[in-house]
């Protein structure tokens, strides 16, 4: 296949980026796009030139690190999948592909096609884990948790932190993955006495991040764990919950 | 010939004492505990120990450390610790929690593990891991991985390889990512409470070693590239293994052996080098562009057969293939254990048939493994429940759904064994350097069982490390960490320096990731599934060249002092040629088959690993020299009382 590539080049933060156009003229449908990326800055670094700076770590969709906005879409064109899953088999013989980062307000650029997501790392700092140390848990098998709700918290926890769904958001929001937390710890018997104070740490921490959610649905559509639009659901009822509930308040 | 070459490579060192405290090794982890030294509450906030790495034995040690009051600082050259590989382990975690009547026990655990690693792992460290997962399954449990329950609320389990009962839990195909998240989780709570700071985008290229102690390490910002010192009572490293060597492996893309292999080139022994698992169900290589080989996890073995046609080039549809026309050749070899042998046993297996000529794919580089039959049985739904992350990731990734067609797989490198020489206290051999999790050789022997890595990992980080370290610092009471104007400091930052700005000087022609490959496809060749004397004579000496032109021809694009990920690769791939060259003197030095080591010299009259226990029963713990010169083996013997020694035998029992 022959593919040319319009792709985003940004040496750091500070210093404005622009596209930069390559053509590859041994690309094959099994390829990846980041194994297209792989032999592009092959042969870039063979000719002394500076390869485009991308991130991924486990390509198997499930690190959630790499991110790649492709023709305007988070990921790429099938939906509900990695760029590091999205093969070149969606495209046809001399295609054009535009590769930027994934753009939002709250992903600064660090170089070329590489942002700087720890806003969601921030997010779950704020409340997304279960106050419980090392030893202290008792038997797991004596609290019993119905399959259904295992399975429908795991639904939830499935979130890989890829961070495409405010990438795809038109508002930038971050609600479907500080819902899906929610969602998921709420399903779950442990940590049920920090609930309240988690939805209000974790929404509070989600809107000094993120913009706010009008119910799109982009972010579903991008996201590549299947995360369902009832994460915002669970976000808004956690939020409305934690003004209602009666527990301590931290 | 060979011989003469091992004597030319390598000198033979002292017996080394892991400090297993002496009598019945399933009590020795609690003998050992109650010997330990405490550090009080109030004193813990005046100890700092760094913690390289955040998978699930660096997330759970500095979290756990954190939660004492422990000052941390904790490393990571990923944006987010989530990322760690870890993530990617999909099968499950094993426990011998014995709440069935399948007759689990620690005892039988500790017997499957010894023999699954074929008798070259501690007796008493097998114990410490089955007995501390009853409470790793608790708390991972509480901070909130969702394990799999039956209907009735209880955990469900299932089987891996190399096992007669149901002793593994899980969630789905993505075990390793909900322990992984809770981990994580717990570790930003330390994060938000203020005794872990955790820097992100950070590479330790060096650990700082004063008379003899560690005392802190040397990072790169990946960011700004500036090396900076960072000192502290204790380092732990848990940074997991080195099966990237062979370029094409499932481990992750950034996954490499520098931070382990440096502590290596100051002082610390590495053991085993050569114990590398070739996980027998990965993807094979498909285009010449694939960058590794993806994992199918082992517990699709409980419902999918692997089989391959009968006929040699049989290249018609698998589903045309008529039943008796297939050869079901585990089950056929294997018939007490069946499709779920362990990995050595299953990965030769499947070698020996590609090699055969009864390979499939339009490569003829895979085998079958089908679900045809448990669809039938269980259903398109039920299958999709235990496995349907897994079938969708195959699916992605070839084009072809599973339930419609068997998938091909074949085997691939995968986990290290081999590690960091460690005792009994998780101790490198250089005071104040803990290891844990995969970066270790401890626990596993010549080959790991399914579902004990994310296990190891787990001991290591939550339970093991938590008061094995204290147990050191407790000395250290009344000292601070190293300052950073200590000339063993600014010594250590200048050495790392001058290696960086050495990787932009070359000015070759080639880039790392091409050496990178080559190393692969050399070692897949000659230090592989199979090996041999000659083999490995040929491949150290081939090895040797790729040094020379590595350090003649490297090209490093741009500058040190930004962002810069071929700098980054050409420092990991110089590390990995010295450890490739490690690893094929410690498999030529290993002059026996056992476990994932399979020396075709060495073998029964049926093709198994055939171990010479009166000369090699112990742990290979290798030195490497400071000055040009010969490696020094070591050895830590192996005694084994409660599992006796004996043949493996995976077809009658």
């Amino acid at each position: 296949m022959k593919l040319t590539l319009k792709i985003w080049r940004q040496p750091s933060a500070d210093i404005a980026g622009d596209f930069e156009t390559h053509h590859v003229a041994d690309a094959k449908p099994e390829m990846t796009i980041l194994e297209l990326l792989d032999r592009l800055n092959d042969s870039l670094v063979t000719q002394g030139r500076e390869p485009v700076a991308f991130e991924s770590v486990c390509r198997e969709g499930i690190c959630g690190t790499c991110g790649v906005t492709v023709n305007g879409r988070p990921h790429g064109p099938v939906p509900n999948t990695t760029t590091c899953q999205q093969h070149l088999r969606s495209f046809s013989d001399g295609a054009t592909l535009r590769l930027e980062p994934f753009r939002s307000a709250a992903y600064p650029v660090v170089r070329d096609l590489i942002v700087d997501r720890s806003a969601l790392d921030r997010i779950i700092e704020a409340g997304g884990y279960v106050s419980v140390d090392a030893g202290t848990a008792p038997d797991a098998d004596t609290v019993q948790i119905p399959h259904q709700v295992a399975e429908a918290a795991l639904d939830f926890a499935a979130c890989i932190g890829c961070g495409a769904c405010v990438a795809a958001c038109p508002n930038g929001s971050g609600n479907l993955f500080t819902g899906a937390k929610l969602a998921h710890l709420s399903l779950l018997p442990h940590g049920q006495q920090e609930r309240g104070r988690r939805a209000r740490s974790m929404g509070a921490q989600a809107e000094a991040e993120f913009g706010p959610c009008s119910l799109f649905g982009e972010c579903s559509k991008a996201c590549p764990a299947g995360i369902p639009l009832t994460a915002i659901a669970a976000f808004n009822n956690e939020q409305r919950r934690a003004r209602t509930a009666r527990e301590p308040r931290g | 010939m060979t011989h003469y070459l091992l004597d030319d490579l390598r000198n033979i060192g002292s017996a080394l004492d892991g400090g297993v405290p002496d009598g019945d090794p399933a009590t020795a982890w609690d003998h050992r505990k109650a010997s330990y030294r405490l550090v009080s509450p109030l004193n813990r906030r005046k100890f700092t120990v760094i913690v390289v790495g955040a998978g699930l034995a660096g997330a759970g040690c500095a979290a756990a450390l954190g939660e004492l009051g422990f000052n941390v600082e904790c490393f990571i050259y990923h944006d987010s610790p989530r990322r760690a590989h870890s993530i990617a382990a999909q099968g499950g975690i094993n426990s011998p929690r014995a709440k069935k009547v399948d007759n689990d026990s620690v005892l039988r655990f500790v017997k499957d593990t010894v023999e699954g690693g074929d008798f070259r792992s501690r007796e008493a460290d097998c114990f410490r891991l089955g007995q501390e997962s009853i409470r790793v399954i608790d708390h991972m449990n509480a901070i909130g991985a969702p394990f799999a329950r039956e209907y009735g609320g209880q955990l469900a389990t299932r089987s891996f390889g190399g096992v007669q009962v149901s002793r593994t839990y899980y969630t789905r195909g993505q075990t390793g990512q909900q322990l992984e998240l809770a981990a994580t989780q717990a570790l930003h709570r330390q994060i938000a409470k203020g005794t872990v700071r955790l820097h992100t985008r950070h590479e330790m290229l060096d650990l700082i070693v004063k008379d003899g102690v560690a005392n802190g390490i040397v990072a790169r910002d990946m960011v700004t590239g500036a090396i900076r010192p960072f000192t502290a009572h204790a380092v732990v490293l848990a940074t997991g293994g080195y099966g990237n060597v062979y370029y094409k492996a499932t481990l992750a893309k950034n996954s490499n052996a520098t931070a382990a292999f440096r502590a290596h080139r100051r002082g610390a022994y590495f053991a085993s080098p050569c114990f590398i698992q070739f996980h027998p169900t990965t993807l094979p290589i498909n285009s010449p562009w694939q960058s590794k080989r993806m994992l199918m996890s082992e517990s699709l073995r409980n419902d999918a057969r692997v089989w391959v046609p009968m006929k040699k080039g049989d290249d018609r549809p698998p589903n045309d293939i008529a039943d008796d026309e297939r050869d079901y050749f585990l089950e056929r070899r294997y018939p007490a254990f069946g499709n779920l042998v362990p990995r050595d046993v299953a990965s030769r297996a499947n070698a020996l048939e590609i090699h055969d000529g009864r390979g499939v794919g339009t490569l003829h580089n895979g085998v079958y493994l089908d679900l045809r039959d448990a669809i039938a049985r269980l259903g398109v739904p039920v299958i999709n429940e235990r496995y349907g992350n897994l079938l969708d990731m195959y699916h992605e990734s070839t084009g072809e759904d599973p339930r419609q067609v068997p998938m091909r797989i074949g085997p691939g490198a995968h986990f290290s064994m081999g590690g960091l020489w460690t005792d009994f206290d998780s101790m490198s051999n250089v005071p104040g350097l803990f290891v844990g999790g995969e970066a270790s050789w401890a626990y596993h022997g010549a080959n790991r069982l399914g579902a004990n890595s994310l296990l190891s990992a787990c001991v290591d980080g939550w339970f093991t490390l938590p008061v094995t370290v204290p147990n050191y610092l407790e000395s250290l009471l009344g000292t601070e960490p190293l300052s950073l104007d200590d000339p063993a400091v600014t010594a250590t930052v200048n050495e790392v320096t001058a290696g960086v700005r050495h990787l932009l000087d070359i000015g070759g022609s080639k880039p790392a990731n091409q050496f990178h490959s080559q190393l692969g496809d050399l070692l897949y060749g000659q230090c592989g599934v199979n090996r041999s004397a000659d083999e490995l004579a040929d491949a150290i000496d081939r090895i040797q060249k790729l040094r020379k032109e590595f350090n003649d021809d490297l090209l490093v694009t741009g500058w040190g002092a930004e962002l810069n990920q071929e700098l980054e690769k050409a420092g990991r791939v110089s590390d990995f040629i010295d450890l490739a060259e490690l690893m094929c003197i410690d498999a030529l030095d290993r002059n026996e088959s056992c476990g994932g080591h399979f020396r075709v010299e060495h073998q029964t009259p049926d093709g198994e690993a055939q171990r010479d226990d009166g000369n090699f029963c112990f742990v290979s713990v290798w030195q490497r020299p400071t000055q040009p010169g010969r490696y020094i083996r070591h050895h830590e013997p192996l005694g084994f009382t409660a599992v006796p020694l004996e043949q493996r035998d995976y077809k009658t029992k």
